[in-house]
């Protein structure tokens, strides 16, 4: 009893540290003065106009890297193949760039004069969705492949042995299985999707009014020393994640805890 | 349910997006962040003149190296607004801005500035020469001179700062090094060296003129000192070779030009090119002014500084802490 | 036990699972276009290889690594105890709390920056001033990192099946023991996939911590800023050859905890 208490201790102190107390305060800063302000810094044109940029980026990243992720996890854990760990590998990379870097890779491949160059893919939205997708891309994959590797084959094979084709075999019995951990890696793609500022920087051109999107008009509103306007675009992204998770969880099937 | 809202989406969205991109002359400003405002202004002063009439604009603001890089990599502008001339140079060489581009009245330059000391209320550490600077126990704040290329013009002030009180070459850049030795924080934009300063760190912070008047505007508790010996900023301003619209772009670059326009400057921190618009401004002129000239001129001060592998900035830089 | 999956031969089951050709080709041929492509022209792009070596550099490279590899640590056992916590216990504002596990993501990173500053920082209304120094970059690195072991172990816990659990204790097995021996090599793999990805992380962020940090180079400077004030100095060929290496360390790394996770499930049989 006591050690469940003191995990519970630990665990929220960790968590109201370092992060309910930073977000409470991103929160609290927003709404200072109220909540006409901050409404006001978020229905401007140029706000709405990012939030769509936003919206759409986030609309093409987040189903193509959950295909990908499903996919490609099913590759990594179910089939033996040569290169089988560097896939494994190479799917965390994306992270470890930094956006800047993600953002300087692609114009040099996209740019002038580069090897895809003048097909008015960077400082357009196509760039834009090609840095969203990169920076999102292991989510899903490294959320689907620890419970397919737990769930193990027996329940597959068995479907298989029953005569399943494996395309039943997937929706009745792998679907199933791992759709509460692909949910969790479209939140966390949807999330970091939502929140990229650095690559897409670098790629957009950060045409107001037509490449700009809500981080970048945060930025925007941070240079200008419009720390309200900045903290709102930033809380609308935290609602946008919030109702992802709402969403999701309500699509989650009714399997006990919550 | 999902899918139809995502579709929505999509639906509404992107012809959204396409609209707005066909109109007769739309000319594209690509800009460093300060002067954001100024130009909110200016761009329709512009569109009220004869020159002006009929010509829209896409604007695009962000950290001058970094749009000077976005240039270089095929954004496509008409205008080029930086904070400091290399980055205008290194567009010069790829073909991409006519090498005659300071061959005007102005030298290219729109704007000009100084490098201040941004201290505390009431300046409690009494910091007034660059010599104070280095009275012990003074924390210097600046952006880092590699990442943040403005900041290059805080070293080059420190530098002829130096050379001005009766330094040699020799013991200004000894000046640096003990300089560097009192900075506590290097932030990688100046932006954020405010950020730093205003959160409690160090005693003064090194920044421009139009900045610090800029950031009082907007509220923030800001009180700065220029010092007697200090550089005079200039920012450059030139049109693309690539632009599909010249003759608009050299005229929008000429009413910037005009005593209206530069007074708009004026009211937004910058000190004017064209002496008379600052009249009823108050630019304090100090006597031991100098310009990038005085220090060498930038290609030589980029490369005997600022060169990332041999400058000697890359030294001083690492020697910070406080 | 089920955790050995991986190791299993490619029975018919498997093959069964979908079609192999169909998922390995179009991962394979996504992940080239989308990650290997672009990393291809970086590395292109890549001269200089100088850049790296310099004093300074190897700094930032030794600190984020060393920071990185404890942001890792920190993460697999304190994201741990969080997904347990929110899975296995029940208390008020649970779901609350649950919900705001993906923000640090969704967040900028200047107003993330700007937060921890400002609660952090020196004027901190809490009384806990970390900026400025290393513990300032930890606590910004932590604080980007957070959602990552959390999330990976969540869904595993939620699949873990509780009947070993009851028998181990039914049998007398303390909840220490049962947790040792039943929970943790089941959910070993998704801590170690999600420490994967805190690592990656933290050696590629720096927006959220230069603020805090203060930048100062050798003291706490970041690889990710000495890149960038590379490419800000005109030399992106060394911001990209510095990048390379970067790259190749983590890619390291990454295959050593992959290599990890595969002795760990081997170990356990």
């Amino acid at each position: 009893m006591i050690a469940k208490y003191a995990l519970r201790f630990v665990s929220l102190g960790y968590l109201a540290v370092l992060l309910v107390a930073p977000i409470g305060f991103v929160f609290w800063q927003t709404f200072e003065h109220g909540v006409g302000p901050a409404w006001d810094t978020v229905a401007t044109p140029d706000a709405l106009h990012a939030l769509k940029v936003t919206l759409i980026l986030t609309a093409i990243a987040v189903p193509a890297n959950t295909i990908f992720g499903v996919l490609c996890a099913l590759a990594i854990v179910r089939h033996r193949y040569p290169g089988a760990g560097i896939v494994n590998a190479v799917v965390d990379l994306p992270l470890a760039l930094s956006p800047v870097v993600v953002g300087l890779a692609l114009l040099v491949l996209y740019g002038r004069g580069g090897w895809l160059g003048g097909h008015g893919i960077v400082f357009a939205l196509p760039g834009m969705v090609l840095a969203t997708i990169f920076v999102s891309l292991p989510f899903v994959v490294r959320e689907v492949v620890p419970v397919l590797r737990e769930i193990g084959t027996e329940q597959e094979q068995v479907a298989a042995t029953l005569g399943a084709s494996a395309f039943q075999t997937f929706r009745r019995v792998t679907w199933p299985a791992i759709r509460w951990a692909t949910l969790y890696g479209v939140v966390l793609t949807t999330a970091r999707a939502l929140g990229e500022f650095g690559a897409v920087s670098v790629v957009s051109g950060r045409l107001a009014g037509q490449t700009e999107s809500l981080t970048l008009y945060v930025q925007d509103r941070y240079q200008s020393f419009d720390n309200t306007g900045a903290y709102a675009a930033a809380v609308l992204l935290a609602l946008l994640a919030l109702a992802t998770l709402l969403l999701m969880t309500r699509l989650k099937p009714n399997e006990g805890v919550q | 349910m999902r899918r139809i809202s995502l579709a929505l989406i999509i639906g509404l969205a992107v012809p959204a997006l396409a609209a707005g991109a066909a109109e007769d002359t739309k000319l594209t400003l690509v800009a460093y962040s300060t002067p954001k405002d100024a130009y909110g202004q200016l761009i329709p002063a512009f569109q009220k003149t004869q020159a002006g009439n009929g010509v829209s604009f896409s604007q695009s603001y962000g950290a001058s190296g970094e749009q000077s890089r976005a240039v270089a990599a095929g954004l496509d502008a008409d205008v080029v607004a930086f904070s400091l001339e290399p980055d205008v140079t290194s567009l010069v060489q790829k073909n991409l801005v006519a090498k005659s581009w300071n061959k005007d009245k102005y030298k290219g330059m729109v704007t000009r500035s100084v490098v201040v000391f941004v201290v505390r209320d009431g300046n409690p550490k009494k910091l007034k020469t660059w010599n104070d600077l280095l009275k012990p126990g003074v924390q210097v704040v600046t952006p880092n001179p590699f990442t943040s290329g403005g900041a290059r013009w805080n070293v080059m002030a420190a530098y002829g700062g130096a050379l001005r009180a009766g330094n040699t070459p020799k013991q200004a850049v000894d000046y640096l090094g003990k300089l560097w030795k009192h900075v506590v924080a290097q932030p990688t934009s100046a932006r954020e060296g405010l950020q730093t300063f205003l959160a409690g760190r160090g005693d003064v912070f090194l920044a421009y003129e139009n900045e610090a008047i800029f950031a009082q505007k907007k509220g923030q508790p800001v009180q700065f000192v220029i010092p007697k010996a200090t550089i005079l900023i200039e920012n450059p301003i030139a049109v693309t070779s690539t632009s599909k619209h010249k003759t608009e772009a050299h005229a929008f670059v000429k009413f910037l030009h005009t005593r209206d326009a530069q007074k708009i400057f004026a009211q937004n921190g910058y000190r004017p090119v064209v002496p008379a618009a600052a009249r009823g401004f108050n630019f304090p002129t100090r006597p031991q002014l100098f310009t990038i000239e005085y220090v060498g001129g930038w290609a030589k001060v980029e490369k005997k500084f600022f060169d990332p592998r041999t400058g000697i900035m890359v030294r001083f830089i690492g020697s910070s802490g406080g | 036990m089920a955790a050995n999956a991986d190791i299993l031969p490619a029975a018919p089951g498997a093959r069964r699972s979908l079609a192999p050709g169909l998922s390995i080709g179009i991962s394979s041929l996504y992940l080239s276009a989308i990650v290997l492509l672009p990393l291809a022209a970086l590395g292109w792009k890549a001269h200089g290889w100088g850049a790296i070596s310099t004093p300074q550099a190897t700094a930032a490279l030794k600190l984020t690594l060393e920071l990185s590899l404890v942001v890792a640590l920190v993460n697999a056992v304190a994201g741990t105890a969080i997904a347990w916590t929110l899975v296995r216990d029940r208390f008020v504002g649970q779901g609350f709390v649950n919900a705001l596990v993906d923000l640090p993501f969704a967040l900028p990173t200047i107003v993330a920056g700007l937060t921890l500053l400002a609660l952090y920082g020196p004027k901190s209304p809490v009384g806990i001033n970390a900026a400025f120094t290393r513990w300032g970059l930890l606590l910004a690195l932590l604080f980007v990192t957070l959602p990552f072991v959390v999330r990976t172990v969540q869904p595993v816990l939620f699949e873990l099946d509780r009947e070993m659990e009851d028998a181990a204790a039914s049998l007398g097995a303390s909840r220490f023991t049962t947790f040792l021996r039943i929970v943790l090599p089941s959910i070993l793999p998704a801590v170690l996939s999600g420490v994967a990805l805190a690592f990656a992380r933290a050696v590629g962020e720096f927006g959220a911590v230069v603020l805090i940090s203060g930048n100062l180079p050798f003291k706490t400077e970041v690889v990710a800023v000495y890149v960038f004030g590379r490419l800000e100095s005109g030399d992106s060929g060394g911001a990209a050859a510095a990048s390379v290496v970067i790259l190749s360390i983590s890619f390291g790394v990454l295959l050593a905890i992959g290599a990890l996770r595969r002795w760990v499930t081997r170990h356990d049989r």
